[in-house]
């Protein structure tokens, strides 16, 4: 597996070509995809016409940033201009952005080629990624199984060997738990540490951009050129971008880590067994491990299903037909808003507007959405509480291995669950990363999930690192 | 209409929605500008677009703390809310507004005729676009096209919500007249009704003096003052009608027909949305810093009622037509002409009559009049160097083309008539009309004013009239 260290590096030094690494990308991709469906657009002038620029670049002596020539992919909720946008949803078919993501620019700025826009469940609410308008996307380690979601195509796409990284991003774990199922590493960052503008919002909220990647050193990287304060997003932290590259074999010497028994209780032998193995790699490594409870976490699970489908049912109105996407006529305004909005969305989203328009709704709103948002209040609390005692957290990211399509599907509940050790993190707006840890049934991967306060983006990697080589991974 | 019948009274709120004078938009970049070819000013946060982030503008948040503080209110920290409903120029089809929290809370405004009306809030929000519904009624039911300009989505706006203090439609007037002066002063806007930058929504209601209040009705569609007057009246007599028929008022929002002078129906509050408000999570609290506060504060202009008081007190025992002309010299921002008047020496009393009168009539060429000119001309009136006719005169072609009042005196011919030759007319017109000069003789002081127009019409208006009565004094 080449990483985007190496290939940037390789690029760099004249080794190989952006041109080359790309046609090795797009070659897998004309392979692979047609089975897997991790794309849903490839970009292929408008990429080979980027690399061929960072070589040429290159060729004439100029500095090239940190990523030049590194092949990604990006999740299909993230604005590039004139390059088909969908969230995987019938409602944009066909609609170009005029405008980048801040986080396009960014990497575009460092060098890195984005190749073309992948599946995710429609408007990112699922877990399975079997929510797309576009059909699902298999799993490249188990074709008979979902990737997870719901960022599942981005997963999918480095899983696949089809770009070396990808961008994924993450309401309740969607980064989190494909990244698990796929056997890669996942951060969700600090809320605020990435810029949100150009991504399309499903919980404003909880909503946050990270990197699929197959080391932790890549993630590093990636994350050096997203993060930093973006003056287009109010919820954007103020400072630069933390320095993590060459601080990830800090290692855990003297660290403190809760293992928390609500983010592993109720999972398979094999995912406990991995948590296990995890918490005594660590202990090795010199960190003093300690048991904790945070009953306070249980209730996140119906925090979340109140709060994201409450902003999701405001932050989804805009599609009305009027000004983008599809439109289906009507003899009137109203009557057009109704019939393109009716065909446009799919169940599942369908499903969580009209629980979040009921939880807003005048007489509702003190029971459900102003409960929840007690309920959040109380998971920050707890959250810091722990971190008075410990300086990191560990669990485990889902409850068990890929799971076969349609397992899940006929109940929004089971699927639901499957959040249920990532959701706490998005409700605190802290960042929690998934490393591969073990295998379990039929050789599928294991994902353990490592959780930090507020920027602690460096100690959570240099952890992950951990676990990275005593997995044998790296 | 002053008086309502029977014991009647009426009870009135204003809600006053103005546009900012910001550069930009209140969430983006894009330029605030009435008039713009049709979605001209707009991009991918105003478009509504998936995908863009609000960043809130700071200069509407220092228009909207000026308003605040010229309206006595206490700054707090606030937030923003979505107000949701689906409407096509609304492009996000929520509205970005301030809902339990806002800027500006708890202040008053007192009024020229002594009265003090509460300001419950003064919170900012977002404009919504424009559209035109074509064919059909003209509403949107029933329409065969909606076009929409976007030009004003986003466009700041700052409501200001009196508290029902109001009780009658001349005191709503005034109360209007007074916010508008508030905000031009503050340069928060440029107060243009009939642009819409300044629109107005009332409540009514009626009751018996002394007695609760009673079911309200909102008025919209108020596009000036006169009609905020007329309709308030309308409406007040209108439920009094309905309560004296032992009917009962339904709460409603109507709409002012100015043609037809009365309200309709325009929704009841049985099908009134329930907007879903919740903070908007793409924001932060706006929580302005005492620094701020105080540099907002000390940079604050003196405020409408503050001048006029300024200009009364140079005039000895105002008469009340002074006290209107010196409101009209107020509104219009033209006090500095008396202020330097007075500052030369000038009457100050003369100056105010000439900037309400004659500058008040051509405005926009007023603001352009070099104001040492007009004190210069005022000067030149006050010593008889020019009759009221002259300067007035004068003051036209200032304002007309600019230039030097005594250059352009002597262009005229307006020199001073002397004594000498202003006598010989007046003996003259004495002779000629013998039985007039009689009856002015046995003290009837009203022919003053006949030989005074003699003397203007034989000298061409080159005589200063108190000259001339001096002259007819003497002969008496």
């Amino acid at each position: 597996m080449t990483t985007a260290v190496s290939i940037a590096h390789d690029v760099a030094t004249g080794a190989t070509t952006a041109s080359a690494a790309l046609e090795s990308s797009l070659a897998t991709i004309a392979e692979r995809n047609g089975e897997i469906n991790a794309f849903l657009y490839v970009d292929t002038d408008r990429a080979r016409a980027m690399a061929a620029s960072v070589d040429e670049r290159i060729a004439a002596g100029e500095t090239v940033g940190p990523l030049a020539g590194v092949p990604i992919a990006i999740k299909d909720n993230m604005c590039q201009i004139d390059v088909p946008t969908t969230c995987s949803s019938k409602i944009l078919e066909g609609w170009r952005p005029p405008y980048n993501a801040t986080v396009i620019d960014r990497l575009v700025a460092a060098g890195a080629i984005p190749v073309g826009k992948t599946n995710l469940d429609e408007f990112a609410m699922g877990s399975s990624t079997e929510n797309s308008a576009f059909g699902a996307t298999r799993n490249p380690l188990d074709v008979s199984r979902v990737p997870g979601g719901s960022s599942g195509g981005s997963a999918a796409a480095v899983a696949a060997n089809m770009t070396p990284v990808s961008l994924g991003s993450d309401t309740g774990g969607s980064i989190r738990q494909p990244a698990a199922l796929c056997g890669l590493v996942g951060l969700k960052p600090t809320y605020g540490l990435v810029s949100r503008y150009g991504l399309i919002a499903f919980a404003s909220s909880l909503d946050q951009i990270g990197p699929f990647t197959t080391t932790v050193a890549d993630t590093a990287l990636l994350m050096e050129v997203m993060s930093g304060h973006d003056p287009m997003d109010s919820t954007s932290l103020p400072e630069p971008a933390p320095s993590l590259l060459a601080h990830v074999n800090e290692g855990v010497a003297g660290k403190r880590i809760g293992l928390v028994k609500e983010l592993y209780e109720g999972s398979d032998a094999e995912v406990l067994e991995s948590v296990r193995r995890a918490a005594e790699t660590l202990r090795e490594a010199g960190a003093t491990i300690v048991e904790l409870s945070m009953p306070e976490l249980s209730l996140g699970l119906s925090a979340y299903y109140l709060i994201a489908p409450a902003e999701a049912s405001s932050n989804l109105a805009r599609f009305d037909g009027v000004r983008f996407g599809n439109r289906v006529n009507a003899p009137d305004v109203t009557a057009m808003m109704e019939a393109t909005r009716t065909a446009g969305f799919g169940p599942e989203v369908k499903r969580r507007i009209m629980l979040g328009t009921y939880a807003l709704s005048a007489g509702y709103f003190d029971a459900y959405y102003g409960q929840a948002l007690k309920v959040r209040t109380l998971t920050i609390a707890a959250f810091q509480k722990a971190y008075a005692e410990v300086d990191l957290i560990l669990g485990a990211t889902t409850p068990g291995v890929a799971f076969p399509f349609g397992s899940k599907t006929k109940d929004p509940m089971a699927m639901y669950l499957n959040d249920v050790f990532t959701i706490p993190s998005n409700l605190a707006g802290d960042p929690a990363i998934s490393v591969p840890f073990g295998t379990g049934e039929a050789n599928l991967p294991i994902g353990v999930q490592l959780l930090g306060p507020g920027r602690s983006e460096r100690a959570l990697l240099a952890a992950a690192r951990v676990l990275e080589i005593a997995d044998g991974r790296a | 209409m002053s008086q309502l019948p029977n014991g009647w009274e009426m009870v009135v709120g204003l809600e006053v929605h103005t546009e900012l004078l910001t550069k930009s938009k209140l969430f983006c970049g894009c330029e605030n500008h009435f008039g713009s070819e049709p979605n001209s000013n707009v991009c991918p946060v105003c478009l509504g677009l998936p995908g863009s982030l609000p960043v809130l503008n700071h200069e509407a948040v220092e228009l909207g703390m000026r308003i605040g503080m010229a309206l006595h209110c206490t700054i707090a920290p606030s937030t923003f809310h979505r107000k949701n409903y689906f409407y096509p120029d609304q492009s996000k089809d929520y509205q970005i507004s301030q809902y339990d929290l806002p800027l500006n809370s708890g202040g008053y405004l007192d009024l020229p005729d002594g009265s003090r009306v509460g300001i419950e809030r003064a919170h900012m929000e977002e404009d919504t676009g424009k559209t035109t519904h074509m064919g059909g009624s003209g509403r949107l039911a029933g329409a065969e096209r909606s076009l929409v300009d976007y030009n004003r989505c986003g466009v700041p706006l700052v409501e200001i919500v009196s508290a029902p203090d109001i009780r009658s439609a001349a005191q709503a007037r005034a109360y209007a007249a007074e916010l508008r002066g508030i905000l031009i002063a503050t340069g928060a806007s440029d107060g243009r009704m009939e642009e819409g930058s300044m629109r107005i929504d009332a409540n009514v209601s009626v009751r018996k003096t002394g007695e609760p209040f009673g079911t309200r009705c909102e008025i919209k569609n108020l596009n000036s003052l006169r009609s905020l007057q007329r309709a308030i009246d309308y409406e007040a007599l209108r439920q009094i009608d309905i309560l004296e028929e032992g009917g009962r008022i339904r709460q409603e929002t109507r709409h002012w027909d100015e043609t037809a002078g009365e309200t309709s129906t325009l929704r009841v509050k049985e099908d009134a949305e329930d907007y879903r408000y919740f903070r908007d999570p793409d924001l932060v609290d706006l929580a302005p810093s005492q620094e701020w506060q105080d540099a907002v504060r000390a940079a604050l202009p003196a405020m409408p009622a503050e001048r006029r008081a300024a200009v009364a007190a140079m005039v000895a025992s105002p008469t009340s037509a002074q006290l209107d002309a010196i409101e009209v010299v107020v509104d219009l921002g033209l006090e500095r002409f008396i202020h330097e008047t007075v500052a030369q020496g000038g009457d100050a009393a003369l100056a105010i009559s000439r900037v309400a009168n004659e500058l008040a009539s051509n405005v926009d060429q007023a603001q352009h009049l070099n104001v040492s000119a007009f004190v210069a001309t005022v000067k030149m009136e006050q010593s008889g160097a020019l009759s009221a006719t002259q300067a007035k005169e004068i003051l036209g072609v200032l304002m007309e083309s600019g230039g030097d009042p005594v250059a352009i005196a002597a262009a005229k011919g307006y020199e001073q008539m002397s004594s000498d030759s202003l006598g010989a007319i007046v003996e003259e017109l004495i002779t000629a009309n013998p039985d007039e000069w009689g009856r002015y003789r046995d003290g009837d002081d009203k022919l003053a004013g006949f030989f005074t127009g003699l003397v203007m019409k034989a000298t061409q208006g080159k005589a200063n009239g108190k000259a001339v009565v001096a002259e007819l004094q003497a002969r008496r």
